[in-house]
């Protein structure tokens, strides 16, 4: 890869994919304890609102189960199984081209759906225009120790690798973008290709039913794909007709 | 040439009907009128103060302190939420632009049609699209998370070579209203031109002297300054109408090119327009009574006549508006989508449908029943009354569509209630930044242009043609 750096902007690194990375989610082994909600905040370093905030909607998880009332009357009363709803890392990201300022971009090595929080001016088209609605803001300064002193005690709770974001700024879900970094880079240490299963994100990992698996897409071989292939009559992507081309696979629950 | 004109809003003259009853049949001498414009200008009664000092603290305290603690807080201070992302500050950019829509009609549309009544008001329409353009922009950095970094968004030249992303409509909507902001600003100054030559003329040294001097670019009334002021002007009637049509249009975009049910439409170009269109007219009713009731001598300007255009634009507009609401409204209702079909049932049945319907009646019931009877048009009052309902009714169609519409989105989960907080004093301010910049502007401005005025009195004539007058009108060009 070429590294030389010149004037800004003249430096051409070539970038390409180094592997497509997806999950399939299992709703028929998801038992809605929210390990993964819980994993992935402390992983990602996402900010606790409160309980007055959380009530108004403004609840910053990069994860959620959802769960909803398919009949409410008796004796018909019937619950949807639970479903793990996260950024769908979107091939055809409608987030994307509608941010003014390049903060929500695609990245070209990983093929995710990235916001680089240091660009982000808080126009919210973006939150808008998700159509999973997997895009948290930070209306207040959640982790400013000036405004929340009780934070102090918590310093060691921050995931170093991961920027802790102040308001006004778009935050989602990236993957655990800084751990398919550190795997790629141990990869590269070692001359050869990352291979699936050697690490895996915050809420997969987390996960006590196993209802959540991270790999790698690219690879016929690896274990979302023989999962995906193996349920494949219970396979669907979220909202798959407005074509957004998810990464994410769900094989339906309760069927 | 002289060509027979109906140049007034009453067709014909009826032999009982006195002639001077319209402000073209009853000429001043050139220096009273002026004089009287001037003097206008001058007389301020203590009311006046007492209400600009009001405004400046209102204005002091939203958009100077409250604004503070939503920069310093962040928008978390607003109601703003999940999935409601996009709040009142929106609306409030929607509802001023749309404010500053009926100047340039007005100004532009009705100049290029030659529409004699027009005359004593368009320099107080084009002051509303500069001052409202101003409040759109003020709400569009009120609602940035991060306003700061507002340049961000402006394509400067930069060590990093990032460019803005052109993809978003964000960005078209920004260069919208600034063309428009730009385009608007200078047609409100051309045809100012000669008023602050008269002003400047009649104003005995002081600092009001000098910046009449300078803005008054030397214009001396010769021949060739009015032909080529008169070129001018002709040029930017012409392209302002285009800006006027793409700006509003592009504001739609900002919601009809997301992936939102009930934005995705493609008749938000045309229905934002008449929409904008709307409540400018309506505001101008309310700004003319405004002047008519609290400027002096400016009952011999503004007149039942221009009361009765006014009406009558604001029910075509209304028709108009009608129409296309109900396209907006039916045809996703025949089409059947679910989540149309929940969209629509939300603002009708939903906790916020009373907002549904006043808009309705407000738009639509009030201009249909209250003007289409002259006597009733030709009442000032009653006409700021219906100014002031359709308003209401407008800035709601606003609401329903950006709070009230992004509640319902293909995430049942994430619905939820939006409740405006911080946003209601701000709006507040928005509203009174805008009368106080007005009302400055009236001291120092000739909110009639008199040439214009003058000009028309001057081609105007009456002919008695058997029994019956007949309004004449010679060609001016």
């Amino acid at each position: 890869m070429a590294t030389e750096l010149g004037m800004p902007g003249t430096n051409q690194v070539e970038e390409g994919p180094v592997g497509v990375w997806g999950m399939v989610i299992d709703q028929d082994l998801c038992t809605g304890c929210q390990a993964c909600v819980a994993a992935c905040s402390m992983e990602n370093n996402v900010a606790v609102v409160g309980e007055e905030d959380a009530g108004y909607g403004r609840y910053m998880h990069w994860i959620r189960i959802e769960r909803l009332w398919e009949s409410t009357e008796y004796p018909k009363v019937k619950m949807t199984p639970f479903q793990p709803m996260l950024c769908q890392h979107c091939h055809n990201a409608p987030c994307e081209p509608v941010c003014p300022v390049y903060a929500s971009v695609h990245s070209l090595s990983q093929d995710l759906n990235l916001q680089v929080y240091n660009r982000c001016v808080g126009t919210r088209y973006c939150g808008n225009n998700c159509p999973y609605q997997v895009r948290s803001f930070n209306w207040l300064d959640y982790q400013d120790e000036r405004i929340h002193p009780e934070l102090v005690t918590l310093h060691n709770h921050m995931n170093p690798d991961v920027t802790v974001r102040r308001r006004g700024v778009m935050e989602k879900c990236t993957f655990c973008i800084q751990r398919i970094h550190k795997a790629e880079d141990k990869a590269k240490s070692e001359g050869r290709e990352i291979e699936d299963g050697e690490f895996t994100t915050a809420c997969a990992a987390a996960c006590p039913a196993n209802a959540i698996t991270f790999g790698r897409l690219d690879d016929p071989e690896s274990e979302i794909n023989q999962r995906a292939e193996a349920n494949q009559s219970r396979a669907y992507h979220a909202l798959e007709e407005i074509r957004t081309m998810p990464r994410i696979t769900y094989l339906k629950g309760g069927v | 040439m002289a060509t027979v004109a109906q140049p007034l809003a009453s067709p014909d003259i009826d032999e009982h009907e006195d002639p001077r009853q319209f402000l073209m049949h009853d000429p001043l001498p050139r220096g009273q009128m002026n004089d009287m414009v001037m003097e206008s200008m001058h007389t301020t009664s203590p009311i006046f103060w007492v209400v600009v000092i009001a405004l400046v603290l209102i204005v002091l305290f939203t958009l100077g302190y409250e604004w503070y603690v939503l920069i310093m807080q962040g928008q978390g201070r607003a109601g703003v939420t999940r999935p409601d992302y996009w709040g009142v500050f929106l609306v409030n950019t929607v509802f001023w632009i749309g404010i500053s829509h009926a100047g340039t009609f007005i100004s532009a549309i009705l100049r290029v049609l030659k529409v004699e009544s027009r005359r004593p008001f368009t320099r107080a329409a084009e002051l509303m699209t500069t001052f409202g353009l101003v409040q759109a922009g003020l709400s569009i950095f009120m609602h940035l998370g991060r306003v700061w970094l507002v340049y961000w968004m402006f394509p400067l030249p930069n060590q990093r070579t990032i460019w803005p992303d052109f993809h978003s409509p964000l960005m078209w909507d920004l260069m919208a209203i600034t063309t428009y902001l730009l385009c608007s600003t200078m047609y409100l100054f051309l045809p100012l031109i000669p008023d602050l030559a008269m002003a400047r003329d009649r104003t005995q040294g002081g600092w009001l002297k000098h910046f009449y001097k300078i803005l008054a670019l030397g214009f001396r009334g010769t021949e060739g300054e009015w032909k080529n002021l008169t070129t001018a002007m002709n040029i930017f009637a012409f392209a302002i109408i285009p800006v006027m049509f793409s700006v509003h249009t592009i504001v739609s975009w900002d919601f009809a090119m997301a992936t939102r049910p009930g934005w995705n439409s493609t008749v938000f170009g045309p229905y934002f327009v008449v929409g904008a269109l709307h409540s400018g007219m309506a505001a101008v009713a309310i700004v003319l009574f405004l002047l008519r009731s609290t400027m002096l001598h400016y009952k011999y300007f503004i007149r039942a006549e221009h009361f009765n255009t006014i009406g009558m634009l604001m029910l075509l507009v209304s028709m108009a508006w009608a129409y296309f609401y109900f396209n907006d409204y039916l045809v996703p209702w025949y089409g059947g989508d679910v989540w149309d079909k929940l969209f629509q049932e939300y603002a009708e049945k939903g906790p916020k449908a009373y907002l549904w319907y006043t808009m309705l009646i407000c738009n639509i019931a009030v201009p249909w029943l209250l003007l289409w009877n002259k006597k009733w048009r030709e009442t000032p009052w009653l006409l700021a009354i219906a100014g002031i309902l359709i308003n209401v009714g407008m800035y709601l169609e606003r609401y329903i569509i950006i709070p009230v519409g992004v509640t319902i989105n293909r995430m049942p989960f994430t619905w939820r209630q939006y409740e405006p907080r911080i946003e209601i004093p701000m709006t507040i301010g928005t509203f009174a930044l805008f009368l106080l910049l007005y009302m400055l502007a009236s001291r120092v401005i000739p909110l009639i242009p008199v040439w214009e005025v003058q000009e028309g009195q001057e081609a105007h004539m009456l002919r008695k043609v058997g029994k019956a007058h007949v309004s004449t009108l010679s060609d001016l060009e």
